[in-house]
């Protein structure tokens, strides 16, 4: 299976932030921020295309994402995850005592995952916390 | 016959910009349309009377189950009480006067209070409190600045109307707006993308849409003023500046110390740093000692990656360089509406504006320590209230589940995932929709917001719902010294 080496991002996205007015629990939310913004080189080199899903795997943690191919690219090499539940899954909680986690910049791993599904919010809490 | 109602200006509760020129067409309770506000402020007035709890929730037998507000309340006093070390997190999205009934409870159940800032600009206040700040009002840069530098935020897409209302495409009183050199460079680049998707479709030869100026144009005319942005990607901000420059991730600390080299009239024995070539670096260093009113606004791009707060020092020492040649200031872009009101409140009455831990019966402060994400990550604490706030999706998961696993009480007016997670959930009003309220400006100015909804039958503030757990502590500890 082929694998890249990315660096992961996670910020905010003006569909994130309209989708969380609408409510973290609508399909709106879970449309616009369980996703991965890649460069169009990134994906070819994967072999795949836009909204195949993929599997995200830093130190901390791993998650699968439906990827989408970035408008703002280019940026080879870097993941960007929109803020929220399934970016925090891949986040470590060390703050190297500034009380701040790194967000940021975390190295990671991608790699095609076409028989994996996206959990949804109430999937994704049960599993990882299991209320 | 529909009664339409129209009231304004009304300022929106959605991000620090605190925007206050909205105006809002109410028919029966809902609001119908709303005039200024951007894609977010829209949504959060339109469907805040969707998907949300109307009466206390209390978690039996493994399920979320409806309550009375005596029960509930109840409850969650009795869980604070009997906590050896309560965490009482969130804030940012409620008003000051809750802030301030938040400290009350705090202080009186021996807990630790922390807001949202804490994993935002947490970093950029310790570095503040390290180097101090050259900072000025919005107001300021809207009528005087003729240099506006965006570094590690992207506004376009976390606060949508501060490049309109304060900064390149508004019109000051010295100043005038550069939006139409925007929408000149917008058009070609248009052209551009169709002339690629015609090529790409006729030859091999594709050309390059990249639109990156090669050079920073210098200051067109007296009264314009210039747009500069420096970030790990080309975001939309990027495509509405006049310069972008591309810094490597988590390399920010570098290129800001280079900066100030250059400032410094010092020489840079590199080709590049952190990925920019020193040509650029040394234009935009000579623009920003030409220019007579500068700024830096800086984001989370600083505070959450490798460096967070001495990038921030680095950038305050490089404004501080630069008064040396000029007038030039900085200010963080402080995310939630009132993010900044907690902290200006903590401060008041506790004398830290966050990370602040009661539990030795005196406000102690040290982030790293007192702090949300490495109390719960050390699993210290043994119970929470979240307020206004959603930890549960924003916090990593070592922490997520320790706070999920102790007794949760939630206070917060929509369903959210921690509030799904929660023991208790104590649903409230809107502040600035439902509920009148005070909150701080990112540049400190606080503004006054309205209540321009009735709330839901029975549903309470913020500081009503704090109140009367207060009150319910205060009950328990007399009847048992």
């Amino acid at each position: 299976m082929l694998k890249l080496e990315v660096t992961l991002l996670t910020g905010r996205t003006i569909k994130q932030g309209v989708g969380k007015e609408l409510g973290k629990l609508s399909k709106e939310y879970y449309s616009d921020v369980a996703v991965c913004e890649m460069d169009s080189r990134d994906l070819d080199s994967l072999g795949i295309t836009e909204n195949s899903n993929v599997k995200i795997t830093t130190r901390f943690g791993s998650i699968v994402l439906r990827v989408i191919e970035s408008q703002r690219s280019p940026h080879q090499g870097v993941a960007y995850i929109p803020y929220g539940l399934w970016a925090n899954v891949l986040m470590s909680s060390d703050t190297g005592g500034t009380g701040m986690p790194s967000f940021k910049g975390v190295p990671a791993e991608v790699q095609p995952a076409p028989e994996e599904e996206v959990m949804e919010v109430r999937d994704l809490l049960k599993h990882f916390y299991g209320k | 016959m529909k009664h339409l109602t129209t009231i304004g200006p009304v300022t929106c509760p959605v991000c620090g910009c605190l925007c206050d020129d909205l105006e809002l067409i109410i028919e029966d309770n809902t609001v119908i349309q709303v005039k200024n506000a951007c894609a977010v402020g829209e949504a959060k007035f339109l469907d805040c009377q969707q998907n949300r709890p109307r009466t206390p929730l209390i978690r039996k037998n493994g399920e979320l189950v409806e309550a009375s507000w005596d029960e509930a309340i109840q409850r969650s006093a009795e869980m604070l009480l009997s906590a050896r070390y309560p965490l009482l997190y969130g804030w940012s999205s409620t008003s000051c006067e809750a802030v301030r009934k938040g400290i009350e409870l705090a202080e009186e159940v021996g807990g630790v209070i922390d807001n949202t800032s804490t994993v935002c600009h947490g970093p950029s206040i310790l570095s503040i409190q390290d180097v101090g700040i050259s900072s000025c009002t919005l107001g300021q840069i809207r009528h005087r600045a003729d240099l506006v530098v965006y570094w590690g935020c992207d506004p376009w897409s976390a606060h949508p109307r501060h490049i309109e209302r304060y900064t390149a495409f508004t019109d000051g009183r010295y100043r005038e707006s550069s939006w139409r050199r925007y929408a000149k460079r917008y058009y070609a680049r248009q052209l551009l993308k169709r002339v690629q998707r015609v090529s790409n479709i006729t030859s091999k030869t594709v050309p390059s849409t990249e639109t990156t100026t090669d050079h920073l144009p210098s200051f067109p005319k007296v009264r314009d003023r210039l747009m500069v942005v420096v970030d790990v990607r080309r975001t939309r901000t990027a495509d509405a500046a006049d310069y972008f420059l591309q810094v490597k991730p988590n390399s920010d600390y570098e290129l800001l110390q280079a900066l100030r080299m250059l400032i410094r009239q010092e020489v840079l024995d590199v080709d590049e740093v952190s990925g920019i070539p020193v040509e650029q670096l040394e234009e935009l260093a000579d623009a920003m000692i030409e220019c007579e009113l500068g700024i830096i606004f800086f984001g989370v791009g600083l505070t959450m990656s490798s460096g967070k707060n001495r990038n921030v020092d680095a950038a305050i020492s490089l404004v501080r360089d630069l008064n040396k040649w000029t007038k030039f200031l900085i200010m963080p872009m402080r995310g939630h509406f009132n993010v900044t009101g907690a902290n200006v409140v903590s401060t008041w009455q506790t004398g830290y504006p966050f990370a602040v831990d009661f539990s030795k019966g005196y406000p102690v402060y040290n982030p790293g320590e007192t702090s949300a994400v490495d109390i719960l990550s050390r699993g210290e604490s043994d119970a929470s209230l979240v307020i206004a706030s959603d930890p549960v999706s924003n916090f990593p998961r070592e922490a997520v589940k320790n706070l999920v696993g102790n007794p949760l009480i939630v206070i917060d007016p929509l369903e959210t995932p921690t509030s799904l997670m929660a023991d208790v959930v104590l649903p409230s009003t809107f502040v600035g929709i439902e509920t009148e309220g005070t909150a701080y400006r990112m540049d400190h100015v606080p503004l006054p917001l309205k209540k321009v909804l009735e709330p839901p039958d029975g549903v309470v503030s913020d500081e009503d719902v704090l109140h009367r757990i207060l009150d319910h502590v205060r009950g328990l500890r007399k009847e048992a010294p």
